[in-house]
């Protein structure tokens, strides 16, 4: 199994940490040799075994910065134009692609929303595993092949000899799921990427997906940087937490820190507008973020969220609030989180 | 409590919906000849109403029929069967031109605001359509209804002339809203309003809805699958599963206290964003089977963690297990007599 836990402790032993991504700024051509900053500085850290969750709604450039790690960025308009991300203390952003593509699969792997967009519906499930399993290793095709039963069988997908001759129409939503965990995982990886990898599953498979995905990493103990928009999956899942908004990193800190006393207004925001299950005494209004999330083109100066900000003043306008580490390790993009006490209920 | 097994539906002036028996298959067509080889149970034997001010919430995963109830109510697809009341009449036979009178009273909000405004048409024309649909007011004062409606949902009538693709994602909600208001109806569908926005957007739109019905005093059919939404804007739930309900209560009692194994393990599958609190979860095996092949019996025996051999057997009915608070399940809600009865007036 990996040896990903080796890297948990990089204080004491100097080891460079496992995922480190610092300064990233990812543009994309918007027409006219126009550029947008989709990711705009960002930076953090994945430990080795931990969930991080990167959590922000639409435009928040989430996305795109797990594009950017595993270079799938679209060819000819988008392009990293800044920062490193180094796997192990390696850069990979000046990696050849041949050794990126060795990178991919073997030692990150990567799960997306619609697994449909992401097989192949020409070949079979066991025969996509499998080659997989030998563009990365060593063995042959029919080891291989079990390789990919054996994994089929190791997230739950029931039959898996006969489910490995399936072509993924043949499949559910769920179990698309599965068999895409299962291709990412063949390899170990000591990093795997999940973008909404629940968000188009009905809540009761959701629950069997993101339960699989808590025992996998018990077993493999692989980091998983989880993106989500649903801070129901963050609180489950998450050790960390990244919360982004309009391609910059406005909170980081541990999921208790940031879901009982967040520091940021629009973290504390998106807590108090989400409707919670069981709350309510009397209907109470939910709280909301006035206006939306703006444009990467017309950003706002100083402060990206200063126009729907409740505690916006005039010294947000002045400049950019830069990302101030904390002693604790969080940091917050705020001039004023010192002054402010910030509500996680809308309930209060 | 069982006793009332069968309760009285509500008194007919209470009632803007009621709905009986309500079916709705889909043919699927096979062979040369195209027979019909067999049927997609979309709504099997759906009852339920709605009293006039009351919001609905109507909960369930895909397949469950959900959306199919909506657009059927609303005869946007024919019922195979059942009774559709409509304001004390019948509307599930009507004709198209007689529908069309009770179309402005009965109007949707669809997920898909942008799917479902047309790009080529300026918001002006868009909204113009629907009053002139309908004959409401002269062209010279329909203007200022648009205006006034926009205003309604938090848009500015300086919006009149821009195209759908100019506005976000919540804005397009606010118009697609604006649209169904506009003629005045007395009954909403909204199917999966606030799915497609993000957190921060979907809380305004929520709360405009709550707003706009006290407003006009509208009564609504909320579908949706959040159940902390649905939670929050209903006063009363109903949850079905692979075309039938199983449960239906008022919304706290549906929440605190569920009485089928499905509303209880749909519930706990909520991922909960409060991190102190308890996370023993019922996870459900397999997947929702295909509603071309539904089971024998209670449809939700193949995952449910209390089934015995009888659930193969019987199709449950909804009994009455507290006032207002019905639940088709043998194990759960004890049937008054095995087997013996047809479904049962819900309210």
């Amino acid at each position: 199994m990996s040896d990903a836990f080796a890297s948990s402790s990089t204080a004491r032993t100097n080891e460079p940490p496992l995922l480190e991504v610092e300064d990233l700024q990812t543009s994309f051509i918007v027409g006219e040799g126009q550029d947008v900053r989709a990711v705009d500085g960002v930076s953090f850290v994945v430990k080795g075994g931990e969930t991080l969750a990167i959590v922000g709604e639409s435009g928040s450039g989430k996305s795109v910065t797990s594009l950017s790690i595993m270079r799938l960025l679209p060819k000819k308009i988008g392009r990293i134009s800044r920062g490193t991300i180094r796997l192990r203390g390696k850069d990979l952003v000046s990696l050849p692609e041949g050794e990126m593509r060795a990178i991919r699969g073997n030692d990150i792997g990567m799960i997306f929303q619609e697994p449909m967009t992401s097989l192949n519906p020409v070949h079979t499930i066991g025969t996509q595993i499998a080659e997989v399993v030998m563009q990365h290793s060593k063995l042959g095709k029919k080891a291989a092949h079990q390789r990919a039963i054996e994994m089929l069988e190791l997230v739950g997908i029931p039959e898996p000899v006969r489910r490995a001759s399936q072509y993924p129409h043949e499949m559910s939503g769920g179990m698309r799921q599965r068999a895409m965990i299962a291709m990412a995982l063949s390899c170990e990886p000591s990093v795997l990427i999940a973008d909404e990898p629940t968000t188009a599953l009905d809540v009761t498979i959701q629950a069997q997906i993101l339960d699989l995905m808590r025992n996998l990493q018990a077993k493999m103990g692989m980091a998983i940087v989880f993106i989500t928009h649903d801070l129901g999956v963050v609180a489950e899942m998450a050790d960390r937490v990244v919360v982004m908004y309009a391609g910059q990193v406005v909170e980081t800190g541990t999921v208790a820190e940031i879901f009982t006393k967040p520091l940021m207004p629009y973290t504390s925001g998106l807590m108090q507008s989400i409707p919670r299950m069981g709350e309510y005494e009397e209907k109470t209004r939910l709280q909301t973020i006035p206006g939306y999330v703006p444009l990467l083109t017309k950003l706002p100066g100083g402060c990206r969220f200063r126009t729907r900000c409740a505690f916006a003043e005039e010294r947000c306008a002045a400049a950019e609030p830069p990302l101030e580490v904390l002693d604790s390790g969080r940091s917050v993009r705020c001039v004023r989180w010192r002054e402010l006490d910030l509500k996680t209920k809308a309930t209060a | 409590m069982t006793e009332t097994s069968i309760p009285s539906r509500p008194a007919p002036s209470d009632a803007l919906l009621d709905v009986r028996h309500l079916k709705k298959y889909f043919p699927i067509r096979g062979g040369v000849l195209s027979r019909v080889v067999t049927n997609v149970k979309a709504v099997d034997d759906v009852s339920f109403s709605i009293r006039r001010g009351e919001v609905v919430g109507l909960v369930g995963e895909s397949g469950s029929g959900k959306t199919t109830v909506g657009r059927t109510i609303l005869r946007l697809g024919e019922p195979t069967s059942g009774t559709i009341d409509f304001d004390g009449a019948d509307i599930s036979k009507l004709s198209k031109p007689a529908m069309r009178r009770y179309r402005k009273r009965m109007q949707i909000v669809f997920q898909d605001p942008y799917a479902s405004l047309n790009p080529r048409e300026k918001i002006r024309t868009v909204l113009g359509h629907a009053l002139a649909v309908h004959n409401i007011g002269t062209s010279a004062d329909r203007e200022d209804r648009i205006v006034a409606m926009l205003e309604q949902v938090g848009l500015s009538g300086d919006y009149l002339d821009r195209f759908p693709h100019e506005f976000s994602g919540g804005q397009r909600q606010r118009i697609g809203i604006a649209r169904a208001l506009a003629v005045e109806p007395d009954f909403i569908v909204a199917d999966e309003p606030v799915s497609a926005l993000d957190v921060s957007i979907q809380a305004q739109v929520v709360n405009l809805l709550e707003d706009l019905k006290d407003k006009f005093s509208l009564t609504m059919l909320f579908i949706a699958h959040d159940l902390a939404v649905v939670e929050h804007i209903s006063d009363r739930v109903i949850v079905m599963y692979l075309g039938r309900i199983m449960e239906i209560a008022p919304t706290r009692t549906l929440y605190r206290n569920p009485n089928h194994p499905y509303t209880k393990a749909l519930l706990s599958a909520v991922p909960n964003p409060d991190i102190t609190a308890r996370k023993d979860r019922i996870i459900l095996k397999g997947d929702i089977p295909s509603p071309i092949n539904p089971p024998s019996g209670c449809v939700f025996r193949t995952r449910c963690p209390m089934a015995i051999a009888d659930c193969a057997k019987i199709v449950p009915v909804p009994v009455e297990v507290s006032p207002g608070h019905f639940s088709a399940c043998i194990r759960t809600a004890p049937q008054p007599s095995y087997g013996q009865l047809a479904a049962q007036d819900m309210p």
